[in-house]
């Protein structure tokens, strides 16, 4: 079963900006999809649409073969939403906000109250749920917010940039809790500016880019893409600057050489023929992210296509 | 019959508006009570003694069932008008646009705790009128559907109001140069039978004279109109004002993109 099932969704907003131009996405139901796209290329009124925050101008949207259009509340109850944006009353506590939030959902208050100690002491809240929630910190505040979505037990939980501007040890804390989460059947879908992110959490790819689909795959097939890794090397003071036939190399300064490799060689050819040539390699990292590199390649074809 | 869910989601949506006029009780419930007092000493008790009778009653009873009322229609609009928009400002009206509740749920939730409110600053002011006079109760029956029916009128036309503002400023507007015009000139302070003919007539054109009206009867058993007619017009205007407000939501405007 699918999870959503998009076909032609269209938006038009007021004074005729057309933010998606005819979206069709499917998500299986377990999926830990991942929508990315530039700042303004339609994910967060993909989002907006499907949890019904946004009235699409055309199309259809079934959520686990709910439509959308007739069959309103049982489409919400599947969806759990993590926006963007904090859109929790700030003047609240956090058991409060999870207490009522229950109760939009028809959850009793006594079942509601075990719930949200449950998932304040999941998401390390629960010394804090008295506390307004303006005084919690950004990290605390996102936390709270998957809390919170999680309330009623979703099947599909929606996740729109959840970890924008909280640490790295809190960021890999959150992937721990979604993977959890995943693994126990609640199907994601994660949008992200940290590429790293979504290749390291999801299983399948949606690259939107102004208002299209541009790329619908599975993260190893869109990887598998790439043909050439670069790689940053740093090496003894270099007293020349060393060639080859099979790789492209560069000298960043002194110390520091980018190799260009095909994935067709393996690295122990780059050791070898450095090695031959008297240069002694202390350490190896990647460039950049290799997601980052197909995204910013597709992103940019489109935009040249449009021109 | 409701569905039980969406009776739980209603319980929740009460509690929610009731707890956070409570929360901001020195901002919510302390203010009419204060006011109240000074207009029960200054126009009832100074001014009133010289006014002498009106209707057949001193003064001070005939205005007190007015300025009841008149707290209970400020508060009930301004608790609605102020939590929706706040609610749409923070974005946690999302919490309720993206969860199975009903419009109709969302409504009467937003009702119930202007209602609530209205009625709670209502009681405190009944109160502190003891303080000032004998107030006697003509049909409390009559009374209380007054003051109901009028609550929940003003907590729709605060809803209204929240749903079309996008600035603090447009919830202010409305209460200022509609709403307190209004109740001054629905008979709070006098009889309309004492305005010449022509303004008696426009009076007639203002709903908060009617519930002033029923409202006094139910103290004072006196009347400038029919109570058949006051609790129609009410009635008509509830039924108008929620049915601008139900397909306001249900087409979006003012909550959805």
């Amino acid at each position: 079963m699918y999870a959503i099932d998009l076909k032609g969704i269209k938006k038009v907003y007021k004074g005729g900006v057309e933010a998606l131009k005819g979206i069709s996405l499917k998500v299986q139901e377990g999926d830990f999809y991942a929508l990315l796209g530039p700042n303004g290329a339609g994910k967060s009124t993909t989002i907006g649409i499907i949890s019904s925050l946004v009235n699409k101008s055309a199309g259809q949207v079934t959520v686990f073969g709910f439509d959308l259009d007739n069959q309103l509340e049982q489409a919400k109850s599947q969806i759990g939403l993590v926006p963007q944006e904090f859109n929790f009353n700030q003047f609240e506590p956090p058991l409060q906000i999870l207490v009522n939030q229950a109760g939009y959902y028809g959850i009793k208050r006594k079942e509601a109250y075990i719930r949200a100690e449950k998932y304040l002491k999941q998401l390390d809240l629960w010394e804090k749920r008295d506390e307004p929630a303006r005084e919690l910190s950004g990290g605390m505040k996102r936390r709270l917010m998957i809390a919170r979505a999680l309330m009623h037990e979703p099947r599909l939980l929606i996740l729109d940039e959840p970890t924008a501007g909280v640490d790295i040890e809190v960021r890999r804390s959150m992937w721990e809790f979604l993977q959890k989460l995943n693994a126990q059947g609640v199907t994601i879908i994660l949008t992200t500016h940290y590429l790293e992110e979504a290749e390291m959490l999801c299983r399948n790819i949606g690259i939107i880019d102004k208002g299209c689909l541009v790329e619908d795959t599975s993260m190893k097939s869109l990887l598998a893409r790439l043909d050439s890794e670069i790689f940053i090397l740093d090496v003894d003071p270099l007293t020349h600057l060393p060639s080859s036939k099979s790789f492209k190399i560069t000298q960043s300064d002194e110390n520091t050489l980018e190799i260009e490799l095909s994935k067709q060689l393996s690295l122990n050819k780059v050791f070898e023929e450095l090695t031959a040539q008297g240069v002694r390699v202390n350490s190896l990292r990647n460039k950049a992210n290799r997601l980052e590199e197909l995204f910013l390649e597709l992103v940019e074809k489109g935009s040249i296509n449009d021109k | 019959m409701i569905n039980s869910n969406y009776a739980i989601a209603l319980k929740s949506i009460w509690i929610k508006e009731i707890n956070r006029f409570l929360r901001i009780w020195i901002q919510t419930l302390v203010p009419p009570a204060i006011t109240m007092t000074l207009y029960f000493v200054i126009f009832g008790n100074l001014i009133g003694k010289r006014i002498g009778e009106m209707g057949g009653f001193d003064y001070m009873s005939f205005i007190v069932p007015g300025l009841i009322m008149m707290s209970v229609i400020t508060n009930s609009y301004s608790n609605v008008a102020s939590s929706f928009f706040s609610a749409k400002f923070q974005r946690n009206v999302e919490e309720l646009l993206v969860a199975p509740v009903p419009n109709y749920i969302i409504i009467w939730g937003y009702i119930g705790g202007g209602v609530a409110r209205g009625l709670m600053v209502g009681f405190i002011v009944t109160c502190v009128s003891l303080f000032f006079v004998d107030l006697q109760i003509f049909n409390i029956f009559v009374l209380l559907l007054s003051v109901l029916c009028t609550s929940i009128l003003f907590s729709i036309g605060g809803l209204l109001n929240a749903i079309f503002a996008r600035t603090f400023d447009d919830i202010s507007i409305i209460p200022t140069f509609v709403l307190t015009p209004l109740t001054y000139l629905g008979g709070v302070f006098y009889s309309i039978s004492l305005l010449p003919d022509f303004w008696q007539g426009v009076s007639h054109f203002n709903p908060v004279f009617y519930m002033i009206n029923a409202f006094r009867y139910g103290f004072l058993g006196i009347a400038d109109v029919s109570l058949v007619w006051s609790f129609s017009i009410i009635g008509l205007f509830i039924v108008v004002l929620y049915s601008i407000v139900a397909l306001l939501l249900k087409k979006g405007i003012g909550t959805r993109s």
